[in-house]
């Protein structure tokens, strides 16, 4: 009971003292609560710069293929699928299988390709294609460089000869429905639909190759990649490595450039208390020396000090989590369009990260409010 | 003997010289003795009241104060020594503008703890004592010099010290309100205090039972 009115006693002079001094107190305060913003801020974008970014990276393209496993020509459907369920569906974004034959057109030999032309737009996002993706029997797309060779464009007929799986012989008058430019090898490829190519091969539909793109870090991909390896005989998943890896990189940079702000923010906060907090013992220095002559020892006058800076560093660092909050979400509605999932064991992670900034900060202070000489400062020198 | 000073020195470096502010100083005070100290600017007065105090330590010499060496104790041992024995009135003005009057009478219990005993009844019987009871909740910026001194007095009272000591506590102050400062110092000396107090007014001097004067570092009896 007496332990509390004494500590109310105390409480009272700290508070009353913050008050008193309450413009150079205004300004500790502002530097704590932008501290504390840019760190709550920063700290949860690169938390949320993963799940914001994955949409954004996966214009790179696919980040994962299946390939057959075992010496096999083809993967079939069934076994694709059952491979794909293996992921977290909520990540996959597009599956885009690729089966691979030779034809002929004009007496000249083309490669085409059957996919699923719904998902090649996630798979693929970079295709330039004029025109658009065949969408009925007969109709194709045609790399620009096939289409420069032949002399086609949008809308025109081709002949297409080639042999079935079961030996026989078809031609058939496809249309062309849109032109494919990638500056790659598809530029010399002939692509139709893969219920199509199959029902011209005469055969079950099955890929060579099974491009997937999944928002997921390097990491999460080699553990799916592990899953599917442990569940699957027939599928050989890999990672595309100069995707993942220039996302891990990229990552890498944009993580460690916010937390070289941040720390460059907290040290220029710990400036600002530690000169706010010096010009305040400088200023209180006869007060001080008062306490020392009437009874004061060092340890009560370090703690005044340290409790001024500790209530300092936890007011700021509220107020600079709910600014930092508003501040990350800002930044992700008008940097990445959508809104910033927030992880709030980060606030009170800012706040007791502010308290001990604050109070390290008034660490220098303190040693010149102690070694204040009372006998000194009360004849006013 | 509450008080024995023995061979005391406190010497500076100025220049290349070495200048005694106070020299081989010797006095004794007895329990419930008024002391006045005189002396002209500079004469030392103030560092040896700074040294009985335990704010200053001494070039040689022992100072003794209820039967304790105070120089054989640490900084934060003289802390505690000073807040229980003495009372310690600065000059001029030396209460805390953030704190009420009974909140700056109440300072010196709260600097060192103190279990089971509470200071609020104490400061409130000073005050009434003082006839100062209708202060108790103002704020310094609002008091007169002398009522600000008064306080002062009242807040080196509140652990109950054996020795009072007071720096020129009637400087800058008229004749009536030094008169009634000196009134209290009275009061508080009859209730069984020991006072020991710098002035270079004669008027004040006259209200102690024995007056020092000091020169040059120097302590002699009158």
């Amino acid at each position: 009971m007496v332990m509390n009115k004494n500590r109310r006693f105390i409480t009272k002079t700290i508070f009353s003292s913050l008050i008193r001094r309450r413009s150079r107190i205004a300004v500790a305060l502002l530097g704590i609560t932008i501290g504390a913003a840019v760190l709550l801020g920063m700290v949860t974008l690169c938390y949320d710069i993963p799940r914001q970014m994955g949409q954004e990276f996966r214009s790179y393209g696919a980040n994962m293929v299946f390939i057959p496993n075992n010496n096999q020509p083809t993967m079939t459907m069934p076994a694709i699928q059952a491979a794909v369920n293996l992921l977290p569906s909520e990540k996959v974004l597009g599956v885009t299988p690729f089966r691979y034959d030779a034809v002929r057109s004009n007496m000249q030999p083309y490669t085409i390709v059957g996919t699923d032309f719904s998902q090649v737009t996630k798979t693929s996002p970079y295709w330039q294609i004029t025109g658009q993706f065949p969408t009925q029997a007969q109709q194709i797309m045609i790399g620009v460089d096939v289409a420069n060779m032949a002399a086609l464009k949008v809308g025109d007929k081709m002949m297409i000869a080639g042999k079935s799986k079961q030996g026989s012989r078809f031609e058939e008058e496809m249309t062309v429905t849109g032109i494919v430019k990638t500056g790659r090898s598809e530029d010399g490829f002939i692509f139709i639909n893969l219920h199509d190519l199959s029902q011209l091969l005469e055969e079950d539909e099955q890929a060579e190759v099974v491009e997937l793109s999944i928002t997921a870090s390097e990491n999460e991909l080699k553990q799916y990649i592990d899953t599917i390896k442990s569940n699957s005989t027939t599928i050989d998943p890999h990672l595309i490595k100069w995707v993942t890896q220039s996302e891990t990189s990229v990552l890498g940079k944009l993580s460690s450039l916010l937390y070289l702000v941040t720390l460059v923010v907290l040290v220029l906060t710990m400036i600002c208390v530690a000169t706010t907090m010096m010009t305040v013992v400088m200023e209180r220095r006869k007060e001080i020396g008062l306490k020392k002559a009437i009874g004061a020892d060092n340890k009560s006058i370090a703690k005044e000090f340290l409790a001024e800076g500790l209530i300092l560093g936890i007011v700021g660092g509220i107020i600079g989590a709910i600014c930092g909050i508003i501040f990350a979400q800002v930044i992700s509605t008008n940097v990445f369009g959508r809104s910033i999932m927030i992880e709030f064991y980060l606030i009170p992670l800012t706040i007791v990260i502010s308290a001990v900034v604050t109070v390290v900060a008034c660490l220098i202070p303190v040693k010149r409010a102690v070694e204040v000489k009372p006998a000194l400062v009360l004849r006013g020198e | 003997m509450l008080l024995d000073i023995k061979n005391l020195r406190k010497a500076y470096p100025r220049g290349k010289q070495t200048v005694a502010a106070v020299d081989n100083v010797n006095f004794t005070l007895q329990d419930n003795e008024f002391v006045c100290i005189m002396g002209k600017s500079g004469s030392g007065k103030t560092t040896l009241l700074n040294m009985i105090a335990g704010l200053l330590t001494p070039t040689q010499g022992k100072i003794t104060l209820n039967n304790t060496n105070l120089f054989d104790l640490d900084d934060n041992a003289v802390s505690a020594f000073r807040n229980q024995h003495i009372g310690y009135v600065p000059q001029g003005s030396s209460l805390l503008p953030n704190l009420t009057v009974l909140e700056n009478i109440r300072l010196p219990f709260y600097l060192t703890p103190r279990l089971g005993k509470q200071s609020l009844a104490y400061a409130q019987t000073l005050l009434e004592k003082a006839k100062m009871s209708a202060l108790q909740d103002a704020y310094p910026a609002n008091m007169s010099g002398g009522e600000m001194r008064r306080v002062a007095i009242l807040r080196a009272l509140i652990c109950q010290p054996k020795l009072i000591i007071a720096d020129e506590p009637t400087s800058d102050l008229d004749e009536e309100t030094a008169a009634d400062i000196m009134q209290l110092f009275m009061d508080i000396h009859q209730q069984g205090t020991a006072l020991l107090m710098v002035t270079h007014d004669n008027d004040v001097a006259r209200y102690s039972q024995r007056v020092l004067t000091m020169a040059k570092g120097k302590l002699n009896e009158n």
